[in-house]
């Protein structure tokens, strides 16, 4: 097959413009030059003990994690309930609702901060961590409801029914049940939401107030050259710390496929 | 009273009950904010003050002066250009992926084009700065191996820069809706193809590409309308001559303090991209429908 000798080129090429940030990212970050480009000098590990001397992006990364943490637990709730709702019961309005929940998906992250931001000044209220935590539940209820309403929809109605016959109330039949079932769901929801709220700029950018967030700190930091090659070895530790979250976040995608008995392709969204 | 305890017990009732937190939530952190946003947009700010008698002079400022537009039309350009390359570079991936990979293979496949998506924000657009800028690795090894004696400079600090940057950002989001449309082609019409004389081509043209039009689509408007909203990637990699609307937007709600202004422009953009949305939309839905059936 020729066609698919020129195809799988591509898609070599394509591989490496998709990853050559991500490849790029260790490489300076263990490189022995205070100006981040090529040719590289040699290997150090200095930048890192920078990073473990900055006071300044210790407060901003435990700021991050505490959004990232709130967020995601709340996130996770909408989602469960909205999922939840769309997955069981065929209401009326059922498709305009659903679809104005999913709307902060295509809507440009500026639109968000901005919307958010005016709202905040007009009743007056000051910006603090709590403003960055509305806006990127927001944000992430609609990540929450796709992983979620796969992970209801693959769930057999039997098992509940099941449970009702044999005399549980409802309440039981949701933390013996559905909870078990849809476990892995709900995990793998609050750890794509909280990879979201942890990496999010534009909206912490805008509603931040005198505390910055992880991204809002680097951003300062990137109009400064010396800075650079420490923000390199910052990028390294955010990128390994995502792809561990990711690759146990898809685990549990993928069991909670299986434990309902659905098929296991498909990525995230 | 009977009717509503019966009522109480339907899909309709249940349903809505256990959406509404979430409904609720969206109303007012998105619909209500959006609401004022939009009321913002025909007040005026005097310093510190709102006045809010309603007024056209915001949008008149936004659609009259010279340098909005030109904002506004580069966003819209960047924005097309952008969404044109995504879907020419992602669907040959998703193509791959759904038809030349083992199906056990698929979510390795499609895990392995989601991670870069989800690694540092910032820093991914930082790189490509070190990427395509004057000493940047591209230029750097160019002229290091003797092959150019000045940086390219239609790659480093320009508009081709953020198209660059901004498509790389947004593949694996089109990828994945393309490739979600490609599963679902049932491949029997495609042997029937074959059986009834066509090539892979005109089997390609005839019935692949029709049928993945409904991904080619969703991934177009799921592409296009985040990517005017862009504020980092203008900043960072656009050079004087690369920057966006979206870098005005935040200029006049932050630094020059005009917030009716910067809502005006806000929207302004916002109903741009919808309405070419759309009309893309519309015209493929009466291209399709009146070529194929």
């Amino acid at each position: 097959m020729k066609s698919s000798l020129w195809l799988k080129t591509y898609i070599v090429v394509f591989m490496v413009f998709l990853y050559a940030p991500a490849i790029l990212l260790p490489v300076f970050a263990f490189n022995n030059s205070s100006i981040v480009s090529f040719p590289l000098k040699g290997f150090t590990t200095d930048w890192f003990i920078v990073l473990a001397e900055t006071e300044a992006l210790h407060t901003s990364a435990k700021n991050s994690l505490m959004i990232a943490v709130v967020s995601a637990v709340l996130a996770t709730f909408f989602g469960t309930l909205a999922a939840r709702a769309s997955a069981r019961y065929n209401f009326k309005g059922r498709k305009p609702i659903m679809g104005f929940i999913m709307v902060p998906m295509v809507l440009p992250e500026i639109i968000i901060g901005v919307s958010l931001l005016v709202v905040i000044l007009q009743l007056g209220l000051d910006l603090s961590l709590w403003t960055i935590v509305l806006g990127h539940t927001l944000i992430c209820i609609p990540f929450c409801v796709a992983i979620l309403n796969s992970a209801f929809l693959a769930l057999d109605n039997s098992l509940e029914e099941a449970s009702f016959d044999l005399g549980q109330t409802k309440l039981n039949t949701f933390w013996l049940v559905t909870l078990p079932l849809v476990m892995p769901g709900i995990v793998s929801s609050l750890l794509i939401s909280f990879t979201i709220s942890l990496d999010e700029f534009i909206i912490a950018f805008f509603l931040a107030g005198t505390e910055p967030t992880l991204p809002v700190y680097i951003w300062g930091q990137l109009r400064f050259p010396q800075k650079l090659p420490s923000l390199m070895a910052l990028g390294t530790i955010l990128l390994v710390l995502s792809i561990v979250l990711l690759i146990i976040a898809d685990y549990f995608r993928r069991r909670s496929a299986r434990k309902t008995g659905a098929n296991t392709s498909g990525g995230f969204i | 009273m009977r009717g509503f305890a019966k009522w109480r017990q339907s899909d309709t009732a249940l349903g809505l009950t256990l959406v509404s937190p979430t409904f609720i939530y969206a109303i007012l952190l998105l619909a209500a904010p959006i609401a004022l946003v939009v009321a913002l947009s025909f007040w005026t700010q005097d310093y510190l003050t709102l006045i809010r008698t309603p007024t056209l002079e915001n949008y008149r400022e936004a659609w009259g002066e010279l340098i909005y537009q030109t904002l506004m039309l580069r966003s819209l350009k960047l924005s097309i250009f952008v969404t044109f390359f995504t879907i020419m570079l992602a669907f040959p991936v998703a193509y791959y992926v759904s038809f030349y990979v083992n199906p056990k293979r698929k979510p390795f496949w499609i895990f392995m084009i989601t991670i870069p998506f989800w690694t540092s924000y910032l820093m991914r657009i930082f790189l490509w700065k070190v990427i395509l800028g004057y000493n940047g690795v591209i230029n750097g090894s160019l002229m290091g191996l003797g092959i150019i004696e000045s940086p390219i400079r239609e790659i480093a600090y320009s508009q081709n820069a953020v198209i660059i940057t901004l498509a790389h950002a947004w593949v694996p989001f089109a990828i994945l809706t393309i490739f979600v449309a490609l599963e679902k082609i049932d491949r029997s019409l495609l042997e029937a193809a074959e059986d009834l004389g066509d090539g892979p081509f005109r089997r390609f043209i005839r019935i692949t590409l029709p049928l993945a039009m409904p991904g080619v689509i969703a991934a177009t408007v799921i592409v296009f309308i985040p990517t005017i909203g862009d504020y980092v990637t203008p900043r960072l990699v656009g050079g004087p001559n690369g920057l966006m609307i979206s870098n005005m937007i935040e200029l006049q709600f932050k630094k020059a303090n005009n917030a009716p202004l910067g809502a005006a422009l806000a929207l302004s953009a916002m109903f741009l991209v919808t309405l070419i949305s759309l009309v893309f939309v519309w015209l493929n839905r009466k291209y399709l429908t009146g070529q194929g059936r």
